[in-house]
């Protein structure tokens, strides 16, 4: 009988038993929002399969089928189901290819990020006095110029140090390092607040009395009690890496045009707006708002669920 | 309050301090005046006195206090692009982002404020649930997207739409769906000048027009989020005790909202409120691409494109003035609405 | 008939997971001029009761049953609009932490004015004189420029002085005081509670006290109510509850005060904790913590863990307790039996 209750549950059952599947099995905007969210994270990930062409292959490409509207406007080919862009790509393809390119940036951004604001924040809770004074000053005046303008300018730097050709070439980890220099700010307060709060706890008092080192005590003590915070504002920085990603190739300092990223297809669409050839800019636009939204919306329901010291104001 | 003003004041220069020494690195190492007065032609050996006449191989130290020193006249150099000094076309291009951004910044304060507070007042009525609802969506669409869906509908026009016109219902959703067109979209049409360069949009009723689709599609970004921001900080305050005092002492419930609630609401909103106007100014770069208005965010991205190195520098000078003015006044206006902010500089 | 009397007040929050009742058969009196304990654990009941008065539970509580009448008028179901005229004018509240209680972004004498304003035609010029006048009446040094003073410039015992200066404003018929003191330094509790115990006798005042210190209910009222779980399990005059408690909780009440056990001995205490109102135990709420379930003969009351007790009389207190009934009982009989 001891035995039995004693014995260690494991990861699964406590996940099984957890608030957070409690909650999310009431909340139906959570369980579309994460469906929607996997089907097209899956849409993107298997664009190689799944596309009816491939974009950056050029041998593929007909000129001629350029600006065909998608299957429900007069006047559409059936080969090209939501119609084609200026160039002749097939739409469907492009955008599957280019939400495959916004989600990496998007990901590989937020580790980006993470990586640089939760030491900064660490070391700014934890070590406290002019190193905190600095760096969060640093984060203020960055915060302060927007993370956009950071981007932009930073974007703009890159460009002109690296050519546009060579920016061109590398555009992908380019974009992951811009977004995450922008934005590391977010990172570093929330864990600097959280830090802040665990560090006036007995058991960091009993680690430090142990003589353990701080950067054990940082790592292995203070950390994992800021994970919840962390991981809510990762799933809305994920959703703003998107579409800062986005907002950079659509003022042409991202993604270039071969190698598209939802952006740069709005971008390379808003030219034929006026000339009636909506698609071309509003079912990408449209594509990456519901990819945005679904993350946003599983960020709020992480939020109230969760229910972390975010950082305010 | 001197004190306090002494505080900011340093704070800001502080600040300035930063944005130019980074300024200053772009354009050491970025820009080459040389290539820029004299062109290819010109051998090695003369450019290289005139890098010494110039002052170029000076040291960093040096030749940084020479820029800060000629910053502190406003005077940046020469654009490459448009050849007259970079303030004269940041001067040009000034006055219609300040015009976007304050009607922008109009619109923001009389939508939220109302929203946010009838969202936090009644959290479960239907219309709450609404302008929460519609406030995420808005977040979750990236401005250039808001700007061309909104020249789409409003300036362009919809006229086709997939339901039959021959029925009753077919015909009902067309009129809800096809829409005229027919704003203005592209720049500002002929602004009213008053001194100068500055000319205005604000005179002229055509002149508004202009401005109403940069300005909502600048608003879109801003708006949900000050929405929620409101919503939340108003539903906390209601929860606290002098709210509740203020109830058992018989106040009316319109003077508890407006007056005992929505002041301890506005504090850090108006903090939040000043960080966020340095995003609007970003943003701006962005709504003026789409609309081709012609502010400083347009000319802006067409400096990068052309590598117009001193004018580059110019804009981040300026914007990051702009930023420090309106954090300090911000500072300001907070300590002046918060009794508990001594303006003496003495911690309360 | 009594200024107050509230009867089978039943208060209950709608939660998720269904109705939890806060108040259950709460009954209660107060005449005009005297002063009213409510004594309890935290979580008993005693705010939610003192709250209810004015109708000023938050969401998600409300009153499910049961009436208040207040001078001969019946205050649950009132509109808003007229309930706020009784509050702050003729019941008005004190609240328990003096620095949560005042607005911060006005002034003292913004929120003193304002109150004054809300029941009264009055011209600010005369508002200002009785706020005046009552900062004077609670012994602020310099009132005059107190009313121009934020909150944030006050410490906590004049902040309390003030808040009862606003209570008093309108000269009320009720005063209710939600633990006044207990965030008060020590030195300062006890000025504040004198200061309110005379400014009450002085202008006749009507005074529910809710505390959970027995020795500021001795001091102070008249009367007491003991609350545990909701209910009100024992009432009557002060003096006799304190002296010659009924109830097996009332006694361990008193039991616990430092000045009850033998200097170098442990204090008294009950055992166990209150139960969690969503989960309470059947029959009486008491029973798993009451040494008294066991009769003295080792035989156990079988209607402590099936029935709620009913008051019962006693002298001048009333208990609601098996165990005293049963007492009660037995000393009749033996009675009936001589005559």
């Amino acid at each position: 009988m001891t035995t039995l209750t004693n014995r260690p549950t494991s990861r699964w059952e406590r996940f099984r038993d957890s608030y957070l599947l409690y909650s999310f099995k009431r909340d139906l905007i959570a369980q579309v929002s994460l469906l929607v969210f996997i089907v097209l994270v899956a849409a993107a990930v298997l664009a190689p399969w799944l596309a009816p062409m491939d974009p950056y292959d050029l041998t593929q490409i007909d000129i001629l089928a350029s600006e065909l509207p998608p299957f429900w406007v007069d006047g559409s080919d059936p080969t090209y189901l939501m119609g084609t862009d200026a160039q002749g790509r097939d739409l469907l393809s492009t955008i599957l290819y280019g939400a495959r390119v916004s989600l990496i940036i998007g990901f590989g951004a937020v580790a980006m990020q993470a990586a640089l604001g939760v030491c900064f924040g660490l070391l700014a809770g934890y070590l406290g006095g002019r190193v905190d004074a600095f760096l969060m000053r640093l984060a203020d005046i960055q915060l302060s110029f927007s993370t956009l303008m950071v981007a932009i300018v930073v974007g703009a730097l890159f460009k002109a140090i690296f050519g546009g050709g060579t920016f061109s070439d590398y555009a992908v980890p380019l974009l992951v390092l811009i977004i995450g220099l922008a934005e590391w700010p977010q990172y570093a307060r929330t864990v600097r607040a959280s830090v802040l709060a665990e560090k006036g706890k007995e058991y960091v008092d009993a680690a430090r009395v142990m003589g353990l080192p701080s950067r054990r005590i940082m790592f292995r003590h203070i950390l994992p009690n800021t994970l919840s915070p962390i991981f809510v504002i990762s799933t809305v920085q994920v959703a703003n890496a998107i579409i800062s990603e986005a907002a950079l190739s659509f003022l042409g300092l991202g993604m270039p045009e071969t190698q598209p990223s939802l952006g740069s297809l709005i971008k390379s669409g808003f030219d034929y707006l006026q000339s009636g050839s909506w698609w071309i800019t509003l079912i990408p636009g449209l594509v990456l708002v519901i990819l945005v939204l679904v993350i946003n919306l599983l960020g709020d329901w992480l939020r109230d669920v969760l229910n972390p010291r975010l950082y305010k104001g | 309050m001197i004190a306090f003003l002494i505080k900011r004041l340093f704070h800001a220069l502080l600040v300035m301090f930063v944005i130019s020494v980074i300024a200053f690195s772009i354009q050491d190492n970025l820009g080459d005046p040389i290539q820029q007065m004299v062109g290819q032609s010109v051998p090695e050996s003369e450019r290289e006195v005139l890098r010494e006449e110039l002052g170029l191989n000076d040291p960093f130290v040096v030749q940084y206090l020479r820029f800060a020193g000629n910053a502190a006249h406003f005077d940046f150099g020469y654009s490459y692009i448009f050849n007259e000094p970079t303030t004269q076309v940041i001067m040009r291009h000034l006055p219609a982002t300040l015009e976007l951004v304050a009607a922008t910044t109009f619109l923001i304060i009389v939508l939220s404020v109302p929203i946010g507070v009838y969202s936090a007042i009644k959290p479960r009525a239907w219309l709450s649930r609404f302008f929460m609802g519609v406030s995420i969506i808005g977040i979750s669409i990236p401005v250039f997207l808001t700007a061309i869906v909104l020249i789409q509908l409003f300036a362009i026009g919809v006229s086709w739409t997939p339901f039959p016109a021959g029925t009753g219902w077919g015909a009902w959703l067309n009129d809800l769906i096809t829409t005229e067109g027919g704003m203005p979209a592209y720049g500002r049409g002929d602004p009213v000048p008053v001194f100068g360069t500055w000319e205005t949009n604000f005179a002229s009723l055509e002149g508004l027009t202009y401005l109403v689709l940069p300005a909502i599609s600048l608003a879109s970004i801003m708006l949900p989020l000050f929405i929620r921001l409101i919503r939340a900080e108003m539903l906390e305050v209601l929860q606290s005790d002098y709210v509740k005092f203020a109830r058992a002492k018989g106040i009316s419930p319109r003077r508890i909202y407006f007056l005992h609630a929505l002041k301890n609401t506005m504090l850090p909103v108006i903090t939040v409120g000043g960080v966020q106007i340095g995003t609007l100014v970003a943003y701006t770069i962005l709504t003026e691409t789409v609309f081709q208005w012609p502010g400083m965010g347009l000319m802006f991205l067409d400096a990068i494109e052309r590598s117009d190195i001193p004018l580059i520098v110019t804009y981040l000078m300026i914007v990051g003035l702009i930023f420090v003015i309106t954090n300090t006044l911000v500072d300001l206006i907070y300590g002046l609405i918060n009794p508990t902010v001594k303006l003496t500089g003495k911690p309360a | 008939m009594s200024l107050l009397d509230v009867n089978h007040l039943d208060v209950r929050f709608a939660l998720r997971g269904g109705d939890v009742r806060a108040l259950r058969d709460v009954c209660f009196s107060l005449d005009r001029g005297e002063r009213l304990g409510i004594v309890g654990e935290s979580g008993a009941g005693k705010s939610v009761a003192a709250f209810s008065l004015l109708n000023l539970i938050a969401k998600p509580g409300y009153i499910a049953g049961g009436s208040i009448r207040f001078d001969d008028q019946e205050l649950i179901g009132l509109s808003d609009r007229k309930l706020r005229k009784v509050r702050g004018h003729r019941m008005s509240m004190i609240f328990q932490d003096p620095m949560m209680t005042l607005n911060p972004v006005l002034t003292i004498g913004e929120q003193m004015l304002e109150c004054l304003k809300a029941h009264r035609r009055i011209s600010s010029r005369e508002a200002r004189s009785i706020s005046l006048n009552k900062l004077q009446q609670v012994q602020i040094p310099s009132p005059e420029a107190r009313l121009d003073q934020y909150p944030h410039e006050l410490s906590g015992g004049m902040r309390q002085r003030v808040i009862i200066a606003i209570a008093l404003l309108l000269d009320p018929d009720i005063i209710i005081a939600d633990e006044p003191t207990t965030a008060l330094d020590v030195t300062i509790q006890a000025e504040i509670m004198a200061l309110l115990l005379e400014l009450c006798e002085k202008h006749n005042v009507g005074l529910i006290l809710i505390t959970h210190d027995l020795g500021v209910v001795s001091q102070v009222t008249q009367r007491m109510l003991v609350m545990y779980a909701g209910r009100v399990i024992e009432q009557g005059p002060t003096r006799e509850i304190i002296n010659d408690p009924q109830h097996p909780y009332t006694q361990g009440l008193i039991n616990a005060l430092p000045q009850m056990a033998t200097p170098g001995s442990r204090l008294n205490q009950i055992p166990g904790s209150m139960p969690s109102l969503s989960n309470l135990p059947s029959g009486c709420a008491f029973h798993p913590r009451c040494t008294f379930v066991e009769r003295a003969d080792g035989s156990r009351r079988q209607a402590c863990h099936d029935q709620v007790p009913e008051f019962v009389t006693s002298g001048n207190c009333q208990a609601a307790c098996h165990m005293v009934a049963e007492m009660i009982e037995s000393e009749r009989i033996p009675a009936e039996e001589q005559d």
